[in-house]
């Protein structure tokens, strides 16, 4: 018997009906859903490619069981920001070249904001530890933490134009 | 197959009476895994990271102790209030996964499911936590080394559900290492716990990964115990080295795919003197 549930995935209420009630966060929001940003890759925890945020809280989708996610507050890559404004996280990305091939920059990117939301002037020890979730086997991390750094100064340039 | 998800600790017990071939699912950091790659099924899954019983602690400072509840996560564990009452368990935490499993992974299921390697164990392991189980006809509270029986098996009954830890609030030093390949995302290659408890006058020393349970060390702890001068804080050389022999041969490793037996008992003795040497920083006697 399929239970039918629902989520409530970057603000809307979405019904997930004809699904087996076993089925993975991330697998709800690709397959059920059609939220393709979350990317599957290790499906046991250890990539980061599926990172979301659920109540604030930043978690793998792999490793969330959808069914048990009801009332809970889900936020995916596509959430962060309007489609075609990226976030000053999604752009400086971009600007520090920390994509290449882009399959781990997602999971990076949600990392990155629940990092600086949790620690706005992380040292680089501190954006290492932090990250030490999502793997990328492209960049080998230097522009990602070049990445990270300038939205921290880019954000505390920003708070003192307005204090 | 069902999914419940369950608010209070009633609910969840029902749930669980009512179906005791449910499985419970906490954070879903083992669980999950065993789903999404086909190696478990499951007819029916309790979710209980949301019991509100199970969200909370509490510190007595008169019986000197502090209850977890059973979902908080290792990422609560990691940080004050409760990393100030019991420093040892988070460094533990810290050594867990990512941060995306630590604000998921709980230290119920650490304890529930008994791996030989969870990070917590050797700590509450050598803090000798009392586990406090429920069902729909009663709690009852077991010993921490009485609780795994096996690796991944322990005396919870059907219908029963990890509700909490309780463990002493020490003042004495408290540390936790761990061998690994990397920093972090790593399952320990061997780990080691150590509790110093002045006013007790006692040490204690627990193993992880290296036997099919935690272990304890108790000729280490009886070595450190008569060695180590309380009032000082310190401990002789010979004494060090002859707590990391012991602790070495109180492990029980195998061989198997992340690392040697050898290499296990090697990697004990290692962390046993570093921990007591981080215990007591002021060596005396003769340099060894």
């Amino acid at each position: 018997m399929n239970q039918i549930y629902t989520l409530r995935v970057n603000g809307d209420d979405r019904e997930v009906r004809d699904a087996w009630v076993g089925e993975s966060l991330l697998y709800v929001l690709r397959e059920r859903l059609g939220l393709m940003g979350s990317k599957g890759a290790c499906e046991q925890g250890e990539c980061g490619s599926c990172s979301v945020l659920v109540d604030d809280e930043l978690v793998c989708g792999c490793l969330v069981l959808a069914a048990s996610a009801t009332g809970q507050q889900i936020v995916t890559i596509e959430g962060i920001a309007p489609v075609g404004i990226p976030s000053d996280v999604q752009q400086a990305f971009v600007d520090a070249g920390a994509v290449q091939c882009g399959f781990c920059t997602p999971g990076l990117i949600m990392a990155t904001h629940a990092l600086l939301d949790r620690s706005p002037e992380p040292t680089e020890y501190e954006i290492r530890e932090e990250l030490s979730g999502n793997v990328c086997r492209c960049t080998g991390y230097g522009r990602i933490i070049d990445a990270v750094q300038r939205v921290s100064v880019s954000r505390r340039a920003a708070a003192e134009v307005t204090s | 197959m069902s999914v419940t998800v369950a608010y209070t600790l009633d609910d969840a017990l029902e749930s669980l009476a009512a179906d005791p071939s449910a499985i419970v699912l906490a954070g879903g950091t083992d669980l999950m895994v065993a789903l999404n790659s086909g190696h478990r099924r499951a007819d029916a899954i309790v979710c209980v990271k949301r019991v509100s019983e199970l969200r909370s602690w509490r510190h007595d400072p008169d019986a000197g102790t502090l209850r977890i509840g059973a979902a908080m996560t290792y990422s609560e564990l990691m940080d004050d209030p409760l990393a100030g009452f019991a420093p040892a368990l988070a460094q533990a935490a810290r050594t867990v996964g990512s941060p995306q499993i630590r604000n998921a992974a709980t230290i119920g299921g650490n304890i529930g499911t008994a791996s030989p390697a969870g990070d917590g164990l050797p700590v509450l392991s050598a803090l000798e936590a009392v586990v406090h189980v429920a069902s729909t006809s009663g709690h009852r509270d077991v010993a921490f080394a009485d609780f795994a029986i096996a690796p991944k098996r322990t005396v919870l009954q059907p219908g029963e559900l990890i509700t909490g830890v309780t463990i002493p609030v020490l003042s004495g030093f408290q540390g936790y290492s761990k061998v690994g390949v990397r920093n972090a995302m790593v399952i320990a290659t061997a780990s080691a716990c150590l509790v110093v408890d002045p006013v007790g006058r006692s040490v204690r020393l627990a193993l992880g990964s290296v036997g099919p349970l935690i272990l304890r060390a108790p000729e280490a702890e009886a070595i450190a115990s008569a060695a180590i001068d309380f009032e000082a804080n310190t401990i002789g050389p010979a004494a060090i080295r002859a707590f990391g022999e012991a602790a070495g041969a109180a492990a029980r490793p195998i061989d198997d795919h992340r690392s040697s037996a050898a290499y296990r008992r090697r990697a004990i003795e290692v962390l046993a003197r570093r921990l007591i040497t981080r215990a007591c920083p002021s060596i005396t006697g003769e340099p060894s």
